[in-house]
């Protein structure tokens, strides 16, 4: 079978349902309008940089009928002034250059937009429009009708305007100039020849030399000195200390060298050390713009819901003014955003962000329903009863938990070696001091401050950061994205694995349904589907997808008992499906989810909804049982244990039935035990969980798409690939290990020169840069090595 | 050789001229997004072209 690609979506198409136009094939109707749309305004060009860079546009419906609400575009605009508004959105589909393009050429598709600016890292459209001409609304609706849908959350509406920290990169501006000026002034005073016209211009280069240390010496440095000062203060040693230490002495012996015609001084080493410290830094600090590890539950939630009015009209409301006893709209796919009671007759609920439930839950009229749950189905009519702020979902987030994250500060490595090589230092300083202050007074300065000075580890603090720097990258390029370099080093340390089950380990594709019982042949397959054509219910759907294709017949009497089935007549066959109550002959299954079928009153047999898990999760677990202890925790029920049993490894534990605070108290319980855990989950009811573990990683299907607070994000299709990154990390201790021992290695070298008073500037610069050098070469090729190995 | 006082003074003016060019570029938000204006290069000005032919499909 000849298979197309759709011109549009690069989805695959099967000659019957293609959709020809233009001379291109597209899979549906609403990728053929989007290249309408895009032909009619002369925008084809769209399709020249990337193959297939569009993507189907969803049916928005009435979703974003709040931007009708002047106060809440007030809140999401960035500048207004007059007729000019300017407004910033996040749209998740930018993903390649077409995209830049077609969005910076926003203005040929809509007449009030007069410009636009692409941010690629971050996913951004920078939009100015004519408040006149166009409304923040059809720009939304526009921008959802060629597939850039934009990601409008209550986390925008909240927010302020982030002040953008610069500081490290004028920091890094200045050091550069003064090193660069600084090497190049000294290079005539390296080579120690007695010329007559060196010998008159001596001061001038060297005052000239002092003058250019200066900026470097008190701006750029002025980090360290800080972090050093803070650092004692609270009595701990870390390795900022030394660092200033050493840039301060070599300051002050490098000035007393020029006054009292001593020597050259060392301004070179140091404006070139303050330089490459800050460049590690700098290196260190990479940061994913486009995504967000610090998400809470606004993010989640809609900025605002349809409200239904005494008199029956419908209106858009923030989700914060809606109070008790209000009535509310919500449609299909919409997050029901407080807790109410259900006023419409039925409706089925997916819960499985929030509690982790795979089926969704059906409630009825009366019921109580609480926030968070995604609707499925028909519109719904609900009253509230608690507003946003106390509704059971946002109470879980005001556990303390998720601030108290933030005060941890975990020892990093680079903070143990530097408990004891501080002291070390000064140890060796004072001795060769003593020693020499018998033999020579001045010599013993210079020693004195020159052991400070070589042995300033330079290539020690750069050790981490450079490694950690390139492991994120890579990472990163693997699809695992972490907040920060700490998150590395928290990895490396952990020994238990937690991971939940609905969504983690299971994916939120259909459920495998397999059947138990007299398989039905075509006629009674024939007569199910056709029953079932009648129910909105998702389990209904489920089996219909899944049944072949059969003729359509007439069903009579078809009726839909809520909470328990349906049934019909058809061809005087009498047909009922539905829950073990409801179905005669069928049995009680309270740990399986099941749908039973009995036609003519004689039990057929039933579909059982089975959970469908990711792939490689058994060798995943084989893998990692044999380092790490494992648990499943889950907020569903026990019908799984005997497949997840069968399927994971012996020793692994299982707890079933977790509301998230449990799920939360399991954790801080193996913590308690001295165990490091790294927790692996994906919805809301993991987010307590993954807050107090050592390690939180979400796994997401799509990751523009909302995820916990979490230390790190991880791709679904990178899912059985947890092993490797493990042992990466634990790889990347190991090398920064390695440097630690290269760099001592370089700092003996130095002292050697120091303690026995030979040491001269030149020897200082030439140390300095190439230990440096050595050591970024060495991390980055070794956490490269080790990235390619065990692929 | 006292020339060489001007020379380097002269440099050092330049060196200077640079970083405050630097600077300014670094406040005015030039280098927060590094990415997309080497891929905003890359477009042709397809703009000019049509615009001047509404008629040319």
């Amino acid at each position: 079978m000849d298979k197309e690609t759709c011109y549009h979506c690069g989805l695959a198409v099967t000659k019957k349902e293609e959709i020809p136009f233009d001379d291109k094939i597209f899979c549906c109707n609403g990728c053929k309008t989007v290249y309408e749309i895009f032909s009619l305004n002369g925008l084809t060009d769209y399709y020249n940089f990337e193959n297939a860079p569009g993507a189907t546009p969803m049916d928005i419906g009435g979703k974003y009928d709040f931007l009708d609400n002047e106060d809440i575009v007030n809140r999401l605009l960035d500048f207004k002034e007059g007729d000019t508004h300017i407004v910033t959105l996040y749209i998740p589909h930018i993903h390649c250059s077409s995209c830049i393009w077609i969005l910076e050429n926003l203005n040929r598709l809509c007449k009030g937009v007069s410009s636009s600016q692409v941010n690629f890292h971050e996913k951004k459209a920078r939009i100015i429009f004519h408040a006149d001409e166009v409304t923040l609304k059809k720009i939304v609706h526009l921008l959802s009708s060629i597939g850039y849908e934009p990601y409008i959350s209550l986390e925008n509406y909240d927010s302020q305007r982030k002040k953008v920290s610069r500081d490290l990169i004028y920091k890094l501006g200045v050091a550069f100039f003064c090193f660069g000026n600084v090497m190049l002034l000294s290079f005539p005073e390296y080579f120690e020849v007695e010329e007559y016209w060196l010998n008159n211009y001596r001061g001038f280069f060297r005052w000239l030399v002092f003058a250019l240390a200066l900026p470097s010496f008190l701006y750029s440095a002025s980090g360290y000195y800080v972090s050093a000062f803070k650092s004692i203060r609270a009595g701990l040693l870390n390795i900022d200390i030394p660092i200033a230490l050493g840039i301060i002495i070599m300051f002050i012996r490098s000035t007393a060298d020029i006054i009292f015609d001593m020597g050259q001084g060392f301004f070179d080493s140091l404006t070139g050390l303050v330089f490459f410290m800050l460049l590690g830094k700098l290196f260190q600090q990479k940061t994913y713009n486009f995504l967000s590890f610090e998400r809470d539950f606004r993010s989640y939630f809609p900025i605002a819901v349809t409200k239904i009015q005494p008199d029956r009209t419908e209106v858009s409301v923030p989700v914060y003014d809606v109070a008790t006893g209000d009535r509310l709209l919500i449609r299909n796919q919409e997050l029901i955003p407080v807790d109410g009671i259900l006023m419409s007759e039925t409706s089925s609920i997916d819960y499985s962000f929030v509690t982790g439930e795979a089926i969704p839950v059906t409630k009825v009229s009366g019921d109580k329903i609480y926030a968070g749950g995604r609707l499925e189905g028909r519109v719904i009519e609900m009253e509230v009863l608690s507003s946003v702020s106390q509704s059971y979902l946002t109470q879980l987030w005001s556990n303390e938990v998720f601030t108290k994250k933030g005060d941890r500060n975990y020892k990093t490595i680079t903070d143990t070696i530097s408990r004891y090589f501080t002291p070390v230092l000064l140890l060796i300083a004072i001795v060769s001091f003593l020693i020499w202050i018998f033999m020579d007074t001045i010599q013993a300065f210079n020693v004195f401050t020159a052991v400070l000075i070589v042995a300033c580890p330079c290539a020690l603090a750069l050790s981490a950061p450079f490694t950690l720097g390139n492991v994120l990258r890579i990472m990163g390029n693997r699809k695992l994205y972490l907040k920060n370099a700490t998150v590395i080093e928290q990895m490396a340390k952990v020994d238990t694995v937690v991971f939940d089950k609905t969504g983690t380990i299971t994916t939120n594709k259909k459920s495998a349904i397999t059947f138990e019982g007299n398989e039905p042949d075509d006629k009674q397959t024939m007569l199910i589907k056709n029953i079932l054509r009648g129910s909105n219910h998702p389990l209904s759907r489920m089996i219909y997808d899944q049944l072949p294709a059969t003729a359509v017949v007439p069903v009579d009497g078809f009726e839909e008992v809520t909470g328990k089935g349906i049934r019909g007549t058809i061809d005087g066959f009498d047909i009922k499906i539905g829950s073990a109550s409801f179905v005669e002959g069928a049995e009680e299954t309270p740990m399986q989810t099941c749908v039973h079928i009995a036609i003519n009153r004689h039990y057929i047999g039933r579909y059982v909804f089975e959970n469908h898990y990711r792939q490689g999760l058994r060798e995943l677990f084989e893998e990692l049982g044999k380092n790490y202890s494992l648990t499943i925790l889950s907020g569903d029920n026990e019908g799984e244990r005997r497949a997840l049993e069968r399927l994971l490894p012996p020793g692994t534990r299982f707890v079933f039935n977790q509301k998230p605070e449990q799920k939360l108290a399991y954790i801080e319980d193996l913590q308690r035990h001295g165990k490091k855990v790294m927790m692996v989950g994906d919805g809301l009811n993991d987010a307590g969980a993954l807050a107090q573990s050592d390690v939180g990683l979400s796994l997401s299907e799509n990751v523009n798409v909302f995820s916990p607070a979490c230390d790190g994000i991880l791709d679904a299709t990178q899912f059985k690939k947890i092993a490797w990154f493990l042992r990466f990390s634990k790889n990347t201790i190991k090398t920064i290990k390695m440097s630690f021992a290269l760099s001592l290695l370089y700092n003996v070298l130095g002292l050697s020169f120091a303690v026995t008073g030979n040491l001269m500037p030149l020897t200082a610069a030439i140390i300095m840069p190439l230990s440096t050098i050595t050591i970024i070469s060495f991390v980055t090729i070794m956490s490269n090595y080790y990235a390619r190995k065990g692929k | 050789m006292s020339v060489i006082y001007l020379l380097i003074s002269i440099s050092i003016v330049v060196a200077v001229a640079f970083l405050f060019a630097f600077v300014k570029a670094v406040k005015t938000g030039q280098y927060d997004d590094d990415y997309t204006p080497s891929v905003r290069m890359l477009f042709d000005d397809e703009l000019k072209k049509t615009k001047n032919n509404p008629n040319k499909k």
